[in-house]
């Protein structure tokens, strides 16, 4: 522990029984780091492999759909992959690289804290998403993935895609497929809660002193709602997946018709997660893209308080639409035309952030580096998810739209031209802050037309196929109903996304070793992130910072009222800051340093504990009670020397 | 700045126009089996007048948000020489209010004609004046029951032009044996009944029977339909037709179809008959047949040869090459099809029991 000085001789005598890790480099310390920064680049890892995984299994869908008949897969496999596909992206990548990934690494310093509130619970978080992926993909060596698609609706589920069992699938093998959906998201989810907790406590309490709610960046505000809506939303589909995996495994009867369960049940349960998990996917990459316009036009956001508040208002009406993802289920005409007007509602918050960031380019300097063309392509390319939403809203056509590939295409504007670009902005954007390394910008272009262009070669042609009355989930259509040549249009359109990550996996490697050195500040940026070293000391800021106005950074750098047009001054010297420029700051941080920096150990149990889930599930998916009291004390017991860890500082 | 405004704005006009002439040219062609933008009938029409209403003015939204976006992009690039910052703007409240107001009112004017629409079309209608039809969907393929006549037939639903028929997907549904036992009519997977010219999507939702939905066809002619639901391997084969006739032929067709079929005189014929006898009985119904007991596990085969397609509207009927194959061993045929194969028979047992269903019209 570098950063460790001597702590007062105030702390508690020792409680503990196990000692410490103490690694702060090699693959130890990784393995127990509770650092809020090692752990995003842990998930950045994880999510990104998980990202490939995915892409795969995309382009398995896609070379199948190429032409009609295809053969590449059997309908049986076809079940299994894009079935994996919607979960490992929705589960494994967007939203924990949005939380995960950019919450966890950027939110404390972006707040001016040195930590996150529980950073042993942080560490859980990314100990067990690992854990749940692990787990959820172990299915594929033990008889099948889970193949009721994403959504995996009653009473397929119960009964499975094959219910007499005549070709190839044992009633076994279903229900354990479907266990591992159950019992893999539920361990996910346990990541997803622990991440939400931790990050509303570390916002609403850890901020720097100066740094009010409204001077927040807006990515943390909205992590904030993000952490909010995974707070409310993981238990009803924790409750849901439960009930899943009582019906499945221990014939209980909560969506199964002949026991006198109710499928439309799991429906409501599953969309009132469902939701606010768009959301918790979107919010995030809109948070990035609010950081990096501003800082790439050189103008403050435009209309801030109306990003926010919209960001919030989409958190509160995103719980009242759930409803729209069933309307040919039968609900009646006045749910569906409530449902349809709240849908609609919902439209005006989110256009009021398209707008307000066209506002931020609007008369700025726009300078294209990578991250400045992700960010304009999010807000492009959601616009076009943004509208076909609203044409989903109108009920009686969407009776047309619903399950086919119009849907498709509308999901993947919102959550890979939305999510994915915005995710691509904040890795090109932080990747400097991060490595102290930038990459390369000739690469990233490439990156980004061939992504943009493959995109839209993909997903543009899916709403014509859907229009023309194309279903979702098909593994084979035939030729003559006019799918054809749109198909073959999007599944090249798939290769070329595909060679774009290859472009930027190239791009990732070259860099991490051999990108040019960045500074601390290589954007002439805005916020506290860019005030610190790039990388950052593992206790962020030597002196906490004392924050007086939004764009803090910016403020330092230039003097003058926003609404003039400032002049960069020399460190220190701008009126509203005579005391404390950035660079100033870390020059004298040494006089200044208190007497100890009070920093999280690194601890074994977040990993040890993290074991203890998946063998309790391969318990229930084998029906072994041994094993699942196994993995349920393992879990219990981890939870004990957790508690009974001594902190490590006694030690010095 | 003053000379440029036309320019722009015919710019902006022309390309409008022909985005749009393009789109609609991409998105609507009538000879495509499944179009839900070529409607055939009031309620597809109904649900394509708001595709109509909405699509145009989510092409404007979207030419002037990209077209905003665009214009910033060129006209506000950095030029590599400014010194000065841009001048700081923070917000412009009318601004927001504008872009607040102005949506909402968009979707307002949506919102209206939805609603309408909405009721409009959950609205039963007159029962002296329709056809009542009730959908079952099964593993994988659709049973359609006229319950005015008593007709039970698969794949392909007849109904007569210019008539309402009301269609109910009964997720309930069950069925008298000869016997008198009752038996489950469904088994218990959700699907969606879907005949994207003659209406928007329904499901079909086990332990529901009160979904329903209305279809009319204008124009005689063979509408296709699939289910839209994921419910199993051969999802993707799960399809139907709807067939619409003339009111007069819709007449006879239902007089045909309430006839029993004959006792067959042809000795292949009648072997045919006696295996099916044999065989096929416990979970299909020949009326007429004297073995038959009237199930309806699988599909109804009295008028098999009346229909074109088969195992879920995916093989034709006169393809007796294709109909043996099914019959030796449908798993292989189609994923997941319910069916026990009968690879055991010789094959000129499968003949026979092809030409005897060949024979059922």
């Amino acid at each position: 522990m570098t950063a460790i000085a001597d702590k007062p001789s105030s702390q508690q005598p020792s409680r503990g029984r196990f000692s410490r890790p103490t690694a702060t480099t090699g693959w130890a310390s990784w393995l127990t780091t509770t650092d809020h920064k090692k752990i995003g680049i842990l998930y950045f890892f994880a999510t990104f492999f998980f990202f490939l995984v995915g892409g795969l299994e995309a382009l398995v869908i896609r070379s199948q759909l190429a032409g009609p008949a295809g053969s590449l897969v059997t309908s049986n496999q076809y079940s299994q992959i894009f079935t994996m596909h919607g979960l490992t992206m929705i589960f494994f990548v967007v939203m924990p690289m949005g939380t995960g990934v950019f919450g966890n690494y950027l939110m404390p310093i972006m707040i001016g804290a040195r930590d996150v509130a529980f950073p042993r619970l942080n560490a859980l978080s990314f100990w067990v998403f690992v854990a749940g992926g692990v787990f959820l993909y172990s299915s594929a060596l033990l008889g099948g993935t889970p193949d009721g698609s994403w959504v995996n609706y009653a009473s397929l589920q119960g009964v499975g895609p094959d219910p007499e069992n005549l070709s190839l699938l044992g009633d076994a093998i279903h229900s354990r497929r479907m266990l591992f959906y159950s019992l893999g998201l539920q361990i996910a989810g346990i990541a997803s809660l622990a991440t939400a907790v931790n990050f509303v406590v570390t916002i609403l309490n850890m901020r720097a002193p100066g740094m009010t709610l409204m001077r927040m960046p807006v990515f943390v505000w909205m992590t904030l709602v993000t952490a909010f809506l995974l707070l409310f939303a993981m238990p009803v589909i924790g409750v849901a997946l439960w009930m899943v995996m009582f019906d499945v495994g221990y014939a209980a009867n909560f969506f199964r018709p002949e026991g006198g369960g109710d499928p439309v049940l799991w429906q409501h349960l599953f969309w009132l997660f469902g939701h606010p998990e768009v959301y918790i996917m979107v919010l995030p990459a809109f948070g990035i893209v609010s950081e990096v316009l501003p800082v790439f036009s050189r103008k403050p956001l435009f209309g801030y308080a109306a990003v926010v508040f919209s960001g919030i208002a989409i958190g509160f009406i995103g719980w009242g639409v759930w409803a729209h993802h069933m309307f040919t289920t039968g609900l009646g005409p006045i749910a569906n035309a409530a449902f349809g007007i709240t849908s609609m509602i919902i439209a005006v918050p989110t256009g009021i952030k398209i707008f307000n960031w066209i506002g931020t380019l609007w008369g700025g300097h726009l300078k294209f580096h990578t991250p400045m063309l992700f960010a304009i392509g999010l807000v492009s390319m959601f616009t076009i998810g943004g509208l076909s939403g609203v044409t989903h809203a109108v009920v009686p056509a969407n009776a047309q739209q619903h399950d086919t590939y119009y849907v498709v295409a509308h999901f993947h504007y919102v959550l890979f031209g939305g999510a994915i670009f915005g995710l691509f902005a904040g890795v090109y954007y932080w990747f400097p802050k991060a490595t102290g390394r930038l990459l390369r910008e000739s690469l990233g272009k490439i990156h980004f037309w061939m992504m943009l262009i493959g995109f839209n070669l993909t997903f543009g042609p899916q709403h014509i196929l859907g229009l023309n009355g194309m279903p979702r989930r098909i593994y084979t259509y035939e030729s003559g109903m006019g799918w054809d040549l749109w198909n073959l249009v999007s599944t090249i359109g798939a290769f070329v996304i595909a060679l774009s990550i290859l472009v930027f996996l190239i791009n990732l490697v070259i860099s991490i070793r051999a990108g040019a050195v960045a500074s601390d500040d290589p954007w002439d940026a805005r916020t506290l992130e860019w005030t610190v070293p790039s990388p950052p000391p593992q206790h962020n800021f030597d002196v906490v910072p004392t924050v007086t106005a939004r764009d803090e950074l910016w403020h330092r750098k230039y003097a003058g009222k926003e609404a003039d047009i400032p002049k960069r001054v020399p460190s220190g010297a701008s009126a509203d800051h005579a005391d404390a420029g950035a660079a100033d700051a870390r020059a004298t941080a040494g006089a200044q340093v208190p007497a100890g920096i009070h920093l999280p150990d690194p601890s074994y149990w977040p990993l040890v504990l993290s074991v203890g889930l998946p063998i309790a599930g391969w318990g229930v998916i084998f029906g072994q009670p041994v094993v699942i009291g196994l993995g349920l004390v393992w879990t219990l017991v981890s939870m004990l020397a957790w508690a009974l860890e001594p902190s490590v500082e006694e030690s010095h | 700045m003053r000379a440029r405004r036309p320019r722009w704005s015919s710019v902006a006009k022309v390309a409008l126009i022909t985005g749009f002439a393009l789109l609609l040219a991409a998105c609507g062609t009538s000879d495509l089996p499944q179009d839900a933008l070529t409607p055939a009938g009031p309620t597809a029409r109904a649900q394509d007048d708001l595709w109509k209403l909405v699509f145009p003015i989510a092409v404007v939204v979207f030419v002037l948000v990209q077209g905003l976006i665009i214009f910033a992009v060129i006209r506000f690039r950095a030029k590599g020489d400014e010194v000065d910052l841009p001048k700081q703007v923070a917000g412009n409240t009318r601004l927001e209010i504008a872009w607040t107001i102005v949506p909402a009112l968009l979707l307002l004017y949506i919102a209206f004609p939805t609603v309408a629409t909405i009721f409009e079309q959950a609205a039963e209608p007159d029962e002296a004046e329709r056809v009542d039809v009730t959908v079952v969907g099964k593993q994988y393929w659709w049973e359609f029951v006229y319950p005015q006549s008593g007709v039970v037939t698969a794949n392909e639903m007849v109904i007569p032009t210019g008539t309402p028929v009301y269609v109910q997907l009964d997720g309930i549904a069950t069925y008298e044996l000869d016997d008198g036992a009752e038996d489950q009519a469904s088994n218990l997977v959700m699907h969606s009944f879907w005949v994207p010219k003659l209406a928007g999507k329904v499901d079909f939702v086990p332990g529901h029977d009160d979904r329903y939905v209305t279809l009319e066809a204008d124009e005689p002619g063979r509408y296709a339909g699939q289910c839209a639901e994921f419910c199993g391997l051969s999802h993707a084969n799960m399809k139907f037709d709807v067939v619409a006739v003339e009111p007069a032929e819709y007449d006879d067709w239902i007089a045909a179809q309430s006839e029993e079929a004959g006792q067959p005189e042809d000795e292949q014929l009648r072997l045919g008959y006696d295996l099916f006898g044999a065989n096929c009985v416990a979970c299909h119904a020949v009326d007429g047949h004297e073995a038959s007991v009237g199930v309806r596990t699988g599909p109804n085969l009295t008028h098999f040869a009346s229909r074109e397609t088969f195992a879920g509207g995916i093989f034709e009927n006169a393809d007796t090459e294709q109909l043996k194959a099914w019959i030796a061993n449908p798993q292989r045929e189609k994923p997941g099809a319910q069916m026990i194969p009968f690879g055991s028979l010789a094959d000129e047992e499968l003949d026979a029991l092809a030409a005897y269903l060949q024979s059922l019209d």
